[in-house]
């Protein structure tokens, strides 16, 4: 306060308010050591996650040295290396950077259209309505019966599906606020996990197990067919995203402002659902339904950036990416050669760098 | 529910009338459903020797047995755990001013889950009674962990970061309860437990929930006024002269006692915490001291009949008692969300 300049104000300025005050359920690094030079943490984030591939590419069952990576892609390596890099280890990592990056950016978009901190993919019913669909297939084919490209498949056309019945509920007298699509979205999401318990509890124990472990979420045994189905959408989603950077600002400035400012609010806001439906959809049904990085990789962004969306929606993108391809490494090496579920590997190293995060920063 | 989006102002809309009858509707539909789930089950027991049973129980009698030692127990634990979660719900949306906070954000559920999972990996063959105190305990370490790591933040404890950090310790823990299940092949045996249901209930552990669902509810009542002013928003509760950080501390307390015993006696019953406030708030307005009575009736009720249809659906196996609060509650849920009172 001792500053002179901030001691003399025009009446009709007051001192700006402090948002976090007003309660809404927004983490801010306001006030906080944190959002500098975003420039420059978007780069280290970027080295982070092309550090975390290259380790990830010398490390599994056969370890391959950094030098035999490099003389392997220059077409010096054995079979064996050729083998295990371009058909294993390469196409699952870009596969976990591809499902990161729609993931976080869903869970960013979707966190600004709610205007809550606690929306992510999950709520709209993508897992759920990808689960039951799944069940469903493996239930109505006998085992094994349905061609292994089935299941994403299905998987995608239930994602869909939740998403378009949770819009359809929620809209009503030619909008859809906020508010409402939330609190429909915990309801058809309890509606079809409910129909999912029901079709579990049919199946044998055998394919519930399969289901399950496919549910948990998993980017073992990935070849290049999955990362070819994905690819596109993420391609032609992310920038889309990006360019959408603008309007998920003028959102958070809440629903009359951004009305005043003719941002076209509902339409802005069907299309935003829209492309975190899609980006979400298709990692789903590549992956399977991973949690958590929806949720925590736009908190991680807000912390490091800042909540300006320009630069938070690519951090998100690089923390997405860079959490699901650690997790991947790990889930790969910790009790090789068994595997564990990427899911559970995500929220194991996620959550405690977040709560670090969360106790350092201001409200 | 759009409250979030607009500057609070101290005007509660309340509907007192609405929330008298509601709650009286509530009460005598409790009863009956109480009286109906005792009679009904496996066996069909007719009314008059319920009656019987209950207030002159003869232990020679097999029907006087089946109600005094299952179904009695079960059908109170039912009726408490219902209004526990629903209590605990409607005090964690009017703390945090989130509609999508229940008491799992807390890290109850995986708090209680971790422990009982490290208890079957350390001690295969724990006594029940042991099992509830176990996870219980691990109820409160998910919840003292979520409130420590929210309150070593700099800036206090907001809403923002008790909501946030209760996401992430949640998952951390149910990520290492995921892995210890899969390492030690326990899902069969953990499954009874996470399911959530009240099956095997017995006055053991109605004896041992009731002192607490007692002294949490009470303590809840007396903070109602206090939620009020919390759900309105940090400065105008400040500005109307509430010493937010204590009360948020003891709504955490009440919130932690409700769920944490209702976890132990029932595991994770998802659902009832998450919107039973949303539908009491529908019915009755703003106003906390008549949320928390009607979420407890509504919850009560709720838990009730669903455990009912629980025991009739597929008899004589149980059907998860979750999927019988889904079925009844969805559809009531979307009619109140599209009804678009400012309210929700």
């Amino acid at each position: 306060m001792g500053d002179p300049v901030r001691e003399v104000r025009h009446p009709h300025h007051p001192e700006p308010r402090d948002r976090s005050a007003r309660g809404r359920l927004w983490g801010y690094g306001r006030g906080s050591r944190g959002p500098s030079r975003p420039a420059l943490t978007l780069l280290v984030l970027g080295g982070l996650v092309v550090a975390a591939c290259l380790l990830s590419l010398n490390l599994g069952f056969i370890r391959i040295g950094p030098l035999e990576v490099l003389q392997t892609f220059l077409g010096q390596g054995t079979d064996q290396q050729e083998l295990v890099l371009y058909q294993f280890r390469l196409p699952r990592i870009v596969l976990a950077l591809l499902v990161g990056v729609s993931l976080a950016l869903s869970g960013s978009i979707l966190q600004g259209v709610a205007q809550n901190g606690l929306a992510d993919p999950g709520i709209l019913g993508i897992n759920a309505g990808a689960g039951v669909a799944v069940v469903a297939l493996l239930y109505f084919t006998a085992a094994g019966t349905a061609p292994a490209f089935a299941l994403p498949a299905a998987a995608f056309v239930g994602a869909a599906g939740a998403a378009v019945l949770i819009y359809a509920f929620a809209y009503k007298g030619g909008t859809v606020t906020p508010g409402r699509l939330l609190l429909v979205g915990i309801a058809v999401n309890a509606g079809l996990g409910a129909a999912m318990l029901v079709l579990s509890l049919r199946l044998d124990q055998q394919l519930y197990s399969y289901a399950v472990a496919w549910l948990e979420g998993t980017i073992a045994g990935t070849s290049w067919r999955y990362v070819v189905a994905l690819l596109p959408w993420t391609a032609l989603l992310a920038p889309l995203a990006f360019a959408k950077a603008r309007t998920l600002n003028v959102l958070n400035l809440g629903e009359n402002v951004a009305t005043g400012l003719g941002a076209g609010v509902e339409r802005q806001r069907l299309l935003l659902v829209g492309i975190a439906v899609a980006l979400a959809g298709s990692a789903v049904a590549v992956s399977g339904g991973i949690g958590f990085v929806g949720l925590v990789a736009p908190h991680l962004a807000r912390r490091l950036v800042g909540p300006n969306h320009r630069v938070m929606l690519p951090a998100a993108a690089l923390s997405g990416a860079l959490l699901l391809v650690i997790a991947d490494t790990l889930a790969r090496n910790l009790f090789a050669p068994v595997e564990l579920p990427v899911g559970i590997v995500v929220a194991a190293i996620g959550a405690p760098y977040f709560l670090f995060l969360l106790a350092r920063t201001g409200p | 529910m759009n409250r979030s989006l607009e500057p609070a102002s101290p005007d509660v809309r309340s509907r007192p009338l609405a929330a008298t009858l509601l709650m009286l509707g509530c009460l005598a539909a409790l009863a009956a459903g109480l009286v109906w789930s005792v009679s009904v089950g496996a066996a069909t027991i007719d009314l008059k020797t319920v009656w019987a049973a209950v207030f002159t129980p003869n232990p020679e009698l097999t029907a006087h047995q089946i109600i005094q030692e299952v179904r009695l127990p079960r059908v109170l634990s039912g009726a408490m755990v219902g209004a526990s979660f629903a209590v605990a719900g409607a005090i964690m949306q009017g703390m945090t001013r989130n509609p999508l906070a229940d008491p799992s954000i807390l890290g109850l559920n995986a708090g209680a889950s971790l422990f009982l999972v490290l208890t079957f990996v350390l001690r295969p063959g724990t006594g029940y009674t042991e099992l509830i105190l176990i996870s219980f305990c691990g109820a409160g370490f998910g919840a003292a962990l979520v409130y420590g790591v929210g309150s070593l933040a700099r800036g206090g404890l907001t809403p923002v970061k008790l909501a946030l950090a209760g996401a992430a310790v949640a998952a951390l823990l149910a990520s290492l309860t995921s892995g210890l299940i899969i390492t030690f092949n326990l899902a069969q045996d953990v499954l009874f437990y996470t399911a959530g249901g009240l099956q095997g209930t017995r006055w053991e552990q109605v004896r041992l929930m009731l002192p607490w669902f007692g002294a949490a509810m009470v303590g809840g009542l007396a903070l109602s006024r206090s939620v009020t002013l919390l759900s309105l928003g940090e400065d105008v509760a400040k500005g109307l002269g509430l010493r937010t950080g204590l009360v948020r501390a003891l709504c955490t307390v009440v919130v932690l006692l409700l769920a944490g015993a209702s976890v132990a006696v029932a595991g994770g019953v998802g659902f009832v915490g998450l919107v039973v406030p949303h539908v009491a708030r529908a019915l009755v307005g703003l106003d906390y001291r008549l949320i928390l009575p009607s979420s407890a009736l509504l919850g009560a009720l709720l838990l009730v009949l669903a455990d009912l249809g629980a025991r009739m659906v597929n008899p004589p196996f149980e059907t998860p008692v979750g999927l019988l609060t889904a079925l009844v509650g969805v559809p009531f849920f979307l009619y109140l969300a599209r009804r678009d009172k400012r309210g929700m």
